[in-house]
């Protein structure tokens, strides 16, 4: 293996149990000021039937043992901060700290959604600034921070083409979905109720132009598409996409996850969008989290606009910002308050620190690095669709599997070498999926590091394909028994604790 | 770019590599006729200082030197200093979801933790590893009702959240269901009467909340007994969490839709926060959202894993429980650290402070000639007072005191006129109650009665 694993090292990571298991009676980590009001008799004036007694199992545990236990927890835990996390389609992109700090400021963290917005309007000046900045990087007439994620931008925005379409007179029945997109997509039309049809790609991987003529009818609501798709290919039909979708009275609503190839070069409402909805945890660097928070702002063309979720952000004539939750047209809410603000915060500084160049040049590194990936590993992988990619690139286990190494092997194979995998067995449109995507924040050294990961693991499959298979080796735990996991799911911890070690039939 | 970590040099080194004489050639594949050819018109670059510098003037025009009393589903509460130093670490924040579990066991073991909390906090069985937060967890928990009995009408108290009843006639509208209202009494809470009138076999669930919109605790065993009869679900909605250290948990209810914020989130202008649903045992397969569960590795070790996802988007498609992707693992983390550091003990006398100090303020509120408490059921932190003056009269005075005292119920409710919702937590001292009381009294005394 040699160089190719010079990027990790036997590391010691200290066992830990559950919190629950540290607990032991009298312990405590919390220290509240002494009270000074009157104190009260909870069954007095509450009524003895509301009170509850102790609250059963809850951890007793002292400060340093919570420090201890979760800094611990996250040492078992890949993230960008520890190195290279090139899972395609969810732009694993630096998480810049100064977004943690703005973020965390008294007088931003502090506010409460429901001070009067002449007492907000240092936060209302922060989301108009984002809303203008997103408008002009995703070329929209108007726009709402509100949903909370991306699925939940999703739906708001499937709800405005509901919406639009029922004022015409018709809601219609169908989706359009390509065969390529995310899972998110069929499921968010069948919540907003409509049923899904899908788009057959063509060879070159994209949306196969015939096919879309005839499924567009006039009882399809919505064409749901991912530009670049998720095979990092750019769509160079779109405006005939549009037309078609257009001259049907349909809505082309844009999967914006992958902004991100884009943004400074060319803009979703120039190229015949109705709706996009971004990721900010995505192309805008906030923090994924383990999960979330996202945010899933929604842009929309100006015959959208009535349709926004409540409630808008306006300008006063005496130009002070305010919430307008008058509008008669609009789908409703979509989440109380005003969205995730912390995120938008994050969303704004990261945009301030590019500016117009900064942006354009994080594009085009993010698509540098994933041709340069593509370039350094085309021999030894398989390329399923040969046509030019942008920031990410789709290859195949094909040539791996003859040795009977699958996608899932060789990315478990990739934690043993420091990395952590890319995304596996996505798009469904390629069998055995090896979906890589760098975003810009890579340096030539890790890149080159990661091909030559990937290379020495496709010798490893020809030469010692078991290696591969029973990979990883190197983790604090092995691969886990997923199977068990399902059928007799364990949920939460319960008193009687189980063994933390392995257990004595594995151990002889 | 700071961010950016190349030379020129090494970008044309890679370009070379690649076999392209400029960056451009990459972009090929995108049509001339719709490439931008001009810079964005957007502000920046920023340096660090500046970026600093622009957040805290924002920071500088909104009520932070306000003394305020507002609740109404966000609480403020004293963050433990370690929830913060904790979910910074880069190991937590900058992760993905885990899918990988070899690599991602610290974020799984604190999801199983977190669903046990939960769970031994609601009084529930199971919870999921989180949602967006408690205004979509009653609208996923009503589709999951739907789902579980199939039928599609369903009942809502109008104690609920305002908002939180906004979203949910949003999600439902697609859906084809029935929401009606549930009316509330004198005391404040659901009116039961009215809700067994109400049932019928058709209906799907019942959604209430507890403590409710105006603060008051609701008997959940009492109407969950009538939603029985009808084989209706019992929906709870659980707003302020740290009720929970000295409130029954709802545990005869079917569904649990929590908003955690009250556990360790700053108020944050109204987000990120983190909902969460809790549930039977049986109703595992039908709920929605991520969950961790226990099983061990190849060599034995104990181990997490994102488990059930067949019910899941990725693999179910147009046939999933919900199309929810994200949970919201990060402030699912910090209410996580919050639990931990408050524990069996802590969240009590946490809830205890709650309760001492809004019975203060309310009792020596409703000193004040013409004012009352304007519900009698119990209360917790938080209380509607029904003032002598008119409200919006009443708010302007106190702002111009720096205080921010309590919601407009009119707002919501157009029946409680000259009703105000006050909350106070332990982050509240005496001497602002008393403060609070003062400027309630001279407020009242100058401002001409009625309606205005």
């Amino acid at each position: 293996m040699g160089d190719a694993m010079a990027k990790a090292r036997p590391h010691v990571t200290p066992s830990e149990g559950l919190i629950f298991e540290k607990s032991s009676p009298g312990k405590h980590a919390y220290s509240l000021p002494p009270l000074d009001v009157p104190t009260v008799q909870p069954e007095e004036v509450l009524g003895a039937g509301f009170v509850r007694g102790e609250i059963a199992g809850f951890p007793e545990v002292s400060e340093i043992e919570i420090i201890r236990h979760f800094t611990r927890l996250s040492t078992w835990n890949y993230g960008v901060d520890t190195g290279m996390y090139p899972l395609g389609s969810c732009t694993m992109k630096y998480n810049p700290r100064i977004n943690e700090v703005v973020a965390r400021l008294e007088g931003l963290a502090s506010e409460h959604p429901y001070q009067p917005a002449e007492l907000a309007q240092g936060c209302l000046k922060i989301l108009r600034a984002l809303e203008q900045a997103l408008l002009e990087i995703t070329g929209m007439d108007a726009i709402t921070l509100h949903p909370a994620a991306g699925a939940h931008g999703e739906l708001t925005g499937i709800l405005m083409v509901r919406a639009y379409l029922t004022a015409k007179g018709n809601p219609r029945q169908l989706v359009l979905i390509p065969d390529s997109a995310h899972g998110t997509n069929p499921a968010t039309a069948a919540m907003a109720g409509y049923g899904v049809a899908p788009v057959k790609s063509n060879r070159a991987g994209q949306v196969d132009l015939d096919a879309l003529r005839q499924l567009m009818t006039e009882n399809v609501a919505a064409l749901m598409i991912t530009n670049p798709n998720t095979l990092g290919i750019f769509e160079d039909r779109i405006r005939d996409i549009a037309e078609i979708v257009h001259a049907r009275g349909g809505v082309l609503y844009l999967d914006g996850a992958n902004l991100n190839a884009l943004a400074g070069v060319t803009r979703p409402g120039d190229f015949g969008a109705d709706i996009v909805h971004l990721n900010l945890h995505k192309t805008f660097s906030t923090p994924h989290g383990g999960g979330g928070p996202g945010a899933g702002p929604v842009a929309v063309k100006r015959f959208l606009e009535p349709f926004l979720p409540l409630p808008v952000l306006e300008e006063s004539p005496a130009g002070r910002l305010r919430w307008n939750f008058e509008r008669p047209q609009s789908i409703g809410r979509v989440r109380a308050f005003y969205g995730n603000f912390g995120m938008h915060v994050r969303a704004l500084a990261y945009i301030l620190a590019h500016g117009p160049e900064g942006i354009l040049q994080v594009t085009r590194d993010a698509v540098l690095n994933s041709n340069y990936i593509r370039k350094g590993l085309e021999d030894v992988y398989e390329l399923s669709y040969p046509s030019p990619t942008l920031h990410e690139t789709v290859f195949s286990d094909k040539r791996q599997a003859r040795f009977g190494v699958r996608t899932m092997d060789i990315a478990k194979r990739l934690m043993d070498y420091g990395f952590h995998p890319y995304t596996v067995a996505f798009p469904l449109i390629v069998p055995g999926a090896m979906m890589i995507e760098p975003t810009e924040s890579e340096c030539k050294e890790e890149l080159d590091l990661f091909i030559e990961a990937l290379r020495a693991i496709a010798r490893e499959a020809e030469t010692d394909p078991d290696l591969v298979k029973t990979a990883p080796h190197t983790t604090r735990i092995r691969r886990l028994d997923e199977v068990t996991a399902n059928r007799k799911p364990i949920l939460r911890w319960k008193p009687a604790p189980p063994s933390a070690g392995p257990a004595p039939e594995v151990a002889d | 770019m700071r961010y950016l970590p190349k030379s020129d040099a090494e970008r044309k080194a890679m370009l070379a590599r690649i076999g392209c004489s400029s960056v451009e050639e990459l972009f090929a594949a995108i049509p001339d006729t719709i490439r931008l050819r001009r810079p964005l018109a957007i502000p920046g670059p920023l340096s660090e200082p500046e970026i600093v510098d622009l957040f805290q003037t924002r920071a500088s025009e909104n009520a932070s030197a306000y003394l305020r009393f507002l609740g109404g589903g966000v609480y403020s509460h004293f963050r433990p200093v370690v929830v913060d130093a904790l979910a910074s670490r880069g190991e937590f924040f900058t992760a993905y979801t885990p899918y990988q579990p070899e690599i991602s066991q610290g974020t799984l073991q604190a999801i199983f933790e977190f669903q046990t909390l939960i769970c031994q906090l609601t009084g529930q069985e199971i919870a999921n590893a989180s949602l967006y937060d408690g205004s979509t967890a009653l609208p996923e928990s009503v589709i999951m009702a739907v789902r579980i009995s199939d039928r599609t009408r369903v009942l809502v108290a109008r104690s609920v959240h305002p908002e939180y009843r906004q979203v949910l006639a949003t999600y439902a509208g697609a859906q084809g269901l029935q929401i009606e209202e549930l009316p509330y009494t004198a005391t404040g809470q659901v009116d039961r009467e009215a809700l067994a009138g109400q049932l019928d076999d058709r209906t799907a669930a019942v959604a209430v909340q507890s403590p409710n919109f105006f603060g008051c605790a609701e008997d959940v065993a009492a109407l969950s007994r009538l939603c029985h009869e009808h084989n209706a679900l019992l929906i709870c909605v659980i707003n302020e969490p740290v009720s929970l250290g000295l409130l029954q948990p709802p545990v005869e209810a079917d569904i649990v839709a929590l908003e955690g914020q009250g556990l360790g989130l700053p108020p944050s202008y109204g987000g990120p926060y983190v909902g969460v649903l809790a549930t039977k045992e049986r109703f595992v397969r039908t709920m929605p959202g991520r969950l961790a569960g226990q099983t061990t590795d190849s060599q034995g070790w104990r181990g997490f894993v994102l488990t059930l996802a067949t019910r899941e988007q990725h693999i179910r498609r147009e046939k999933a429980t919900s199309n929810i992707c994200t949970n919201q693992a990060l402030c699912a983390l910090m209410t996580t650290i919050f639990m931990s550091v408050y524990g069996k003990q802590g969240m009590r006398a946490l809830a205890e402070q709650n309760l001492a100090k809004a019975h203060y303020a309310a009792h020596e509120l409703a000193k004040v000639p013409g004012a009352r408490v304007r519900f009698t059921a119990p209360f917790f932190n938080e209380f509607a007072l029904e003032v002598p003056c008119a409200v919006a009269t009443l708010q302007r005075r106190l702002a111009e005191q720096k205080i921010l005292g309590g919601i407009a119920l009119e707002h919501f409710y157009p029946e409680l006129k000259q009703s105000l919702l006050l909350c106070v937590t332990e982050t509240h001292a005496r001497a602002d109650l008393d403060r609070l009381v003062a400027a309630v009294r001279s407020a009242c005394a100058e401002a001409p009665r009625g309606k205005a």
